[in-house]
């Protein structure tokens, strides 16, 4: 490897050129020996972690962990979340130490600890072998199951409410249908991702006007949102409306009767949250209603569902990204809720710079550890 | 992972020259030429007793970040603390900022570093944290941490200059990271990746991005240019200094809060450089202003740059060659009671200003030992008296404590400062 090399020679320990490229080397000590194990040296110093080979053959792995620094050091092999998969303590400086793991095939990060405190030296480990396919695991199918019964009961309130908002539409309502607008779209944002994945069909429901390519027809709730809040004439939005309450029929058809997977909803809980980071804190969404929170509100709610499908696995791979997870939802709905209005919320254009700032952070806050749900989900 | 593993052989020769830069870094004096191409994708090291960046030989691009802290909780901010200094020890070695790296988790997970420092060598890489005076007590008065009492005298808010014309969003902040590489794209890797890695923990409240130093900080550099196209740094508190780092850099013991012993305090101003009114006035008008030679850099009844200022030194016509109001002598130590600064500022050009002029200028950084008995006397001089200031506007300013360095990797940024 070559930056071991480099921070050797910085250190002034020519020896240790040796190692250069041993990242990638198959030398004797490190091919798995007869009794199947792989041998891999660890040189510990007090601002290093040297591991000889950072991946290896799935299945028992020998570390010697040499302690070459002044102070007292540990080491430790962690799977995701930082779950302990073997570790040895005290070892003394001069002094060297086994440890046997058995890793299944996957990613680990290993870690010295001069002085036995912190979060130590990380490293980056890798077992590879044969993936076992993915077991029918019991937790996930019914984190799956849960998650289509909530994407049922939305897709039947956005039919509802939907045609309540074309009924209103049609009939030249104009106020009425200004109130069911943000409403009827609350279903569709719960449920966005898994509707976005009929390719056509979400642009002709939701494009926004700037979507559009030159010629290229527009249709869909924000056409009506733009007869409603600016041109204020709804006499010829009429097909539009048909057209809109067709379009979702047919979703909601699909949506009922695609099979998710469980990785399905935790990116889905993901691009939630990604809608609301470029949509709707920048008011881009609703541009001529400014009924933004209303959407981001239902994200919210839509990717606190699919998680919340997920708990028991989140919780029994890593309780504490679980804990984490509702921490950050509850601190991004407080954020929100400190713009409700009445049974609404305030519009985009009433809020502050700093309103849409710590919006914007309670947001970063909670993707970040969301973005880790699926490779959660996926390992095994 | 190792983010240039992928380079394969050409690593071995960068080993080598890397290697030289290392110890051609030592070697060096002025009188040498600086061996700035040799090691500039060198790795500096991250540990030790100073944090790096201060005195190391300032490197040639800046991405410079204040954040503010957005939590209330402790635990959640030295946890930050920790795994920033974890990521700031790799990615200053060159390596990816986690531990997995950019390319080589699962295809589920989204990957622990973003990438675009792949194939890059370390490129002198620093990373140097502060901490503002609103971390230890907000605007509002809290003291959410529990270290209001920690806050040392010398990070006093800095007074209000003449001319001030601030603006506070892109002014002061909680913590200050100031990222340096001979690679920009390692330095803007490296400010991106510390902000992912912060996220509902902190919020990034202003950066600046700086193309090209202004200042050397060692002996062994060519002292670079500023955009008014003078050399900047000639008399600047040099890395061999020594005897005067210890008097004018670097916190010693006893001098107030014990965590500090061994930082340093840093200023930072963007100003904003009215370069097209500058370029219009005579050569003459310039270097009068500036007390020294445009294309030498020497002083006025001086030859060569690093000839020493005369300052009581007159002309024919009886009135002093370097002019009372001219910069280098009112920011000179003999005009302010010996003070001294590290200056380590960097040229910007944020894109022009709409009304067909460019928005450039010089972000000036300048570390000291007490900014009470530094920065704030030069430029309360400078703000009342320099001719410069018809050219140039303050327009944003921070102040932080910079703590000493990490010497092992049990102990983390702030450690002291929260124990
Ligand atoms: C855009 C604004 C500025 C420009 C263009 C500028 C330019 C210069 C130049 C060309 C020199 C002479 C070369 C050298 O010794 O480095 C110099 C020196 C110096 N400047 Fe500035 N400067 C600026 C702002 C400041 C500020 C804000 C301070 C501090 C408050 C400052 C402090 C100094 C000091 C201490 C020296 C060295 C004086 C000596 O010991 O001879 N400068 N500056």
């Amino acid at each position: 490897m070559r930056t071991s090399a480099l921070i050797a020679v910085s250190a002034g320990t020519a020896a240790a050129l040796t190692l250069a490229g041993c990242g990638d080397s198959k030398d004797d000590a490190t091919t798995p020996g007869a009794a199947g194990t792989s041998k891999i040296a660890v040189t510990a110093t007090d601002t290093e972690c040297k591991v000889e080979k950072t991946e290896t053959t799935s299945g028992p792995v020998t570390f010697t962990i040499s302690n070459k620094g002044a102070k007292v050091t540990e080491f430790y092999v962690y799977a995701t979340g930082d779950r302990i998969m073997g570790e040895v303590e005290n070892v003394a400086p001069g002094l060297s130490r086994e440890l046997i793991v058995e890793l299944p095939a996957g990613t680990y990060e290993t870690a010295c600890k001069p002085g036995m405190s912190g979060k130590g030296i990380r490293g980056g480990f890798k077992a590879t072998g044969d993936a076992k396919p993915l077991t029918d695991d019991a937790k996930l199918a019914q984190a799956t199951q849960d998650y289509q019964r909530y994407v049922k009961s939305q897709t039947g309130a956005l039919i509802d409410k939907t045609t309540e908002f074309v009924t209103a539409v049609k009939g030249g309502d104009i106020e009425k249908a200004k109130t069911l607008f943000p409403i009827a779209r609350t279903y569709w944002e719960r449920i966005e991702p898994v509707a976005e994945s009929f390719g056509d069909l979400d642009p002709a429901i939701d494009a926004r006007e700037a979507d559009l390519e030159a010629g290229q027809e527009w249709t869909g709730f924000h056409k009506i949102e733009k007869d409603l809040w600016v041109t204020k004439d709804v006499s010829k939005s009429g097909p539009t409306a048909d057209k809109l309450l067709a379009d979702v029929k047919t979703i909601v058809d699909k949506a009922n009767t695609v099979q998710l997977s469980p990785l399905n909803l935790a990116n889905g809980a993901k691009e939630l949250l990604d809608e609301v980071a470029t949509g709707k804190i920048t008011g881009e969404e609703d541009t001529f209603s400014h009924t933004d929170l209303w959407d981001f509100a239902a994200n919210l709610e839509g990717s606190r569902a699919a998680i919340a499908a997920l708990r028991p696995v989140i919780e029994e791979k890593d309780a504490a990204l679980a804990k984490t997870l509702e921490d950050k939802f509850a601190a991004a709905q407080a954020e929100l809720d400190k713009h409700r209005n009445g049974d609404g919320w305030k519009f985009h254009n009433e809020l502050s710079e700093a309103d849409l700032k710590a919006l914007a952070d309670s947001i970063n806050a909670l993707a970040e550890p969301i973005s880790k749900v699926a490779p959660l989900v996926a390992s095994k | 992972m190792d983010r240039r593993k992928m380079l394969g052989l050409a690593g071995a020769g960068a080993i080598g020259a890397a290697a030289a830069g290392v110890a051609g870094a030592t070697l060096i004096d002025g009188a040498t030429h600086p061996a700035q191409a040799a090691d500039a994708g060198a790795a500096i090291p991250f540990y030790g007793e100073h944090q790096a960046g201060i005195v190391t030989p300032a490197q040639d691009r800046l991405h410079f970040v204040a954040f503010d802290v957005i939590t209330d909780k402790k635990a959640e901010l030295l946890d930050l603390l920790e795994k920033w200094t974890m990521a700031a020890a790799r990615m200053t070695a060159g390596r990816d900022a986690g531990s997995i790296g950019a390319v080589n988790g699962t295809q589920e997970a989204a990957p622990d570093d973003t990438g675009e420092a792949i194939g890059l060598p370390p490129s002198g890489l620093t990373l140097t944290i502060g901490f503002g005076a609103t971390l230890f007590r907000t605007a509002e008065g809290k003291d959410r941490f529990g270290i209001a009492d920690r806050r040392p005298a010398a990070l006093a808010d800095l007074p209000r200059f003449a001319k001030d014309t601030l603006k506070p969003e892109i002014s002061g902040g909680d913590i200050c990271i100031q990222a340096c590489a001979h690679d920009p794209q390692v330095a803007v890797h490296a400010v991106r990746n510390l902000a992912r890695i912060g996220f509902g923990v902190v919020s990034v409240r202003w950066t600046q991005l700086g193309f090209g130093r202004t200042s050397s900080t060692s002996r062994g550099q060519v002292t670079a240019r500023n955009l008014f196209g003078f050399k900047d740094g000639t008399a600047n508190l040099k890395a061999e200094d020594t005897q005067l780092l210890k008097e004018q850099l670097w916190v010693q013991q006893g001098d107030g809060a014990e965590w500090m012993t061994g930082g340093s305090y840093v200023v930072t101003r963007k100003i904003r450089m009215l370069i097209e009114t500058w370029d219009r006035t005579s050569l003459g008008e310039q270097e009068a202003i500036i007390g020294r030679s445009k294309g030498e850099g020497a002083p006025h009844g001086g030859k060569a740059e690093f000839d020493l200022p005369k300052f009581d030194a007159k002309g024919a016509d009886g009135e002093p060659l370097i002019a009372a109001d001219a910069h280098v002598r009112l920011s000179h130590p003999d005009a302010n009671d010996g003070a001294r600064l590290l200056r380590r500022g960097y040229n910007f050009v944020d894109g022009s200003d709409g009304l067909g002029r460019l928005d450039a200028g010089l972000f000036f950084i300048a570390y000291q030992r007490d900014p009470r008995k530094q920065f704030v006397p030069v430029q309360t001089r400078l703000s009342r008296q320099d001719t410069l200031n018809e050219y140039i506007r303050h327009v944003s300013s921070g102040l932080f404590a910079c703590p000493p360095g990490i010497r092992a990797a049990d102990d983390y940024w702030g450690r002291a400062l929260f124990a």
